[in-house]
């Protein structure tokens, strides 16, 4: 294999808060057109890492560089290159999806048609609805929409999937795809590791402010399989999770 | 990446996203419009008018006489007819007639007519008006053929502007709408915005806080300046609001409108950084609207304040916005005879801004 281009590099990470250290000395590469997931409990560091990455958040030390722009000079020219999606993050009240596009449109200075974005995430049909009043699914949808407004070089996602019924769950993984295969590299966290194992190229296990893992999903099961592992129960052809979905159907129902 | 990052376009979307997002929120066009309008309604109907006594005349009472014609002349006194007697008793004793009349042709040639009058206990005071409205009256019926044995009053009033209800009421209310909207908007909205995560979402694009704060600005400035010239255009033309000047005064009125907005927003940034809680800012916001509501001249003149109350009333940033209103709406004041005002309400904004760079949040 070539050595792939790293878009993003962190070395050595630290980020102490006044009473804990939430991330002790991380240091990991992310490739140009990979989905790269970080996971790990809550409370391990993985928000905080990305925070740091997408410039919100004073890091302790380390050095990290996007697409070659250092977060401690660049930061602004890191912004307009990137589109975030915030676990929780709230929109502007009063304003239609539409408008909120608009607005971000403005905020990033593109010129963008926000009736294209709503039809890049399959929400035309709310282009004058409330995010407020937007199922689980389409509220993560419309913020992959606000992430893509300026044509981002990498987009990071946090918790994208969490809450989400399985039907929605899939419909995103498919969006996700789709993004990376237009050419944008994707960083994600996850709690699911059947989310990681299907949707990231690469993953890193992040445990108390260290990464203790990294590599791509088959090749750590390859690892933990030669190292003798064996599962209690013999694993079947389908899951629980493969009946739920043939019973209830493929498609999306959401409203 | 080809062209350079535009600030003012950023500073723009954000001040019409927030202007599309003020004119939908209920408690900012409630309190923006709704309640001066109100109460410069309720005021300018009640404005005007003076006082009145309701005068009852006795059934069987002669009407076709000169006592009775000059009473209908007189603006002050209010005729109740067609009552009957136990009416008439009835109103007297709860004290809203302030009296009963009976006027009787005398039989004999002078005096000519014999009024027989009742005042109500429960009503002295309009009792009182009623008495010596009665006998100036008679008096000058009665001496009309007569020349003064003493002296001659010669009365005259001096013509001048009329000065009205709405001319004291509609500025007052006015700078409550700006000091309302500048406190309660400023503190809601960024306290929300910060709270739903918006602006550290905000903070992930390349907009500056500055931009920010600016676009927030310029929507709640325009917003206000909109109510403001809906109230005053109301007062105007339905209530004969004095604009001496006409567009240069309500000009005038909008620039003063600015300036204390832009300081009462200050106030909203300080409740928005110390407002632990979204129910906490409402108690915060009233801590200080409220005194000034009530202590800045806004319905009463502070004049009439007693003495050790005043220094508290020249002291507040709504009182200098509310007398300078007044001064350039009534008196045709230009911005530099209000100068004073004005730099009173400046000093008050660097102290407030001050304030606020120390204690406002943005995470």
């Amino acid at each position: 294999m070539d050595q792939p281009h790293a878009i993003i590099s962190v070395r050595n990470l630290i980020k102490n808060y006044a009473d804990f250290n939430a991330v002790k000395g991380i240091s990991f590469d992310v490739y140009n057109h990979e989905i790269f997931g970080l996971l790990g409990p809550n409370g391990a560091g993985k928000t905080t890492t990305l925070e740091i990455i997408e410039t919100l958040r004073e890091k302790t030390s380390g050095e990290i560089y996007v697409d070659g722009l250092s977060v401690d000079k660049d930061a602004n020219a890191i912004k307009r290159i990137i589109g975030v999606q915030l676990q929780a993050a709230g929109y502007y009240p009063n304003l239609n999806l539409v408008e909120l596009l608009e607005l971000f449109a403005g905020l990033y200075g593109v010129k963008v048609k926000p009736m294209e974005m709503l039809e890049k995430v399959n929400l035309q049909d709310k282009a004058k609805a409330k995010y407020k009043a937007l199922s689980g699914g389409q509220k993560q949808r419309f913020s992959i929409a606000t992430t893509l407004l300026n044509s981002p070089k990498i987009i990071f996602l946090d918790e994208p999937t969490t809450g989400l019924d399985p039907q929605a769950r899939r419909n995103l993984w498919d969006l996700i795809s789709e993004i990376r295969d237009q050419g944008t590299t994707i960083v994600l966290t996850t709690h699911y590791m059947d989310e990681a194992e299907q949707l990231c190229d690469r993953v890193a296990f992040v445990e108390s402010g260290k990464i203790i893992a990294l590599d791509s999903p088959d090749n750590l099961i390859d690892q933990l399989i030669s190292s003798g592992f064996e599962r209690k129960k013999e694993v079947k052809k389908a899951n629980l999770e493969d009946v739920f979905i043939n019973l209830t159907g493929q498609q999306w129902r959401e409203g | 990446m080809n062209k350079p990052y535009n600030h003012t376009t950023a500073t723009l979307a954000l001040a019409k996203a927030s202007f599309r997002s003020i004119m939908r929120s209920p408690s900012a066009v409630v309190f923006t419009l709704a309640f001066p309008l109100i109460f410069i309604l309720v005021f300018g109907f009640l404005g005007g008018g003076g006082v009145k006594v309701d005068l009852a005349v006795a059934p069987g009472s002669d009407v076709q006489n000169p006592v009775m014609q000059a009473l209908e002349n007189t603006a002050v006194i209010r005729l109740i007819k067609d009552k009957n007697n136990d009416e008439i008793q009835n109103e007297l004793e709860k004290g809203h007639y302030a009296g009963v009349i009976n006027i009787q042709k005398s039989g004999i040639e002078k005096p000519e007519y014999l009024a027989n009058v009742s005042y109500s206990a429960a009503s002295i005071d309009k009792g009182n008006i009623l008495k010596s409205v009665l006998n100036n009256l008679m008096y000058t019926l009665n001496s009309k053929d007569l020349k003064p044995a003493v002296a001659e009053i010669r009365e005259s009033t001096v013509q001048g502007r009329t000065y009205r209800t709405i001319d004291f009421i509609l500025p007052g209310q006015l700078g409550f709408s700006l000091l309302s909207t500048g406190v309660f908007g400023t503190a809601f909205v960024f306290f929300n915005l910060r709270q739903t995560l918006v602006i550290k979402r905000f903070f992930a694009t390349p907009v500056r806080r500055s931009s920010i704060i600016l676009g927030e600005g310029l929507a709640r400035i325009g917003f206000a300046l909109l109510g403001a010239v809906f109230i005053i255009v109301v007062g105007h033309f339905f209530f004969n609001f004095t604009l001496i000047h006409g567009v240069t005064t309500v000009l005038n009125m909008l620039i003063l409108s600015i300036i204390g907005l832009v300081v009462f927003m200050g106030f909203g940034f300080v409740v928005s950084g110390i407002a632990k809680s979204e129910s906490t800012i409402p108690p915060i916001s009233n801590i200080i609207t409220l005194p000034q509501f009530l202590l800045s001249g806004t319905f009463f003149s502070i004049d009439n304040f007693p003495s050790w109350l005043q220094p508290i009333s020249k002291a507040l940033p709504l009182t200098y916005l509310n007398d300078a209103m007044r001064l350039i709406a009534f008196e045709g004041a230009g911005l530099w005879d209000v100068r004073q005002q004005i730099l009173i309400m400046l000093i008050w904004g660097i102290g407030i801004y001050a304030l606020a760079v120390k204690v406002f949040k943005w995470e």
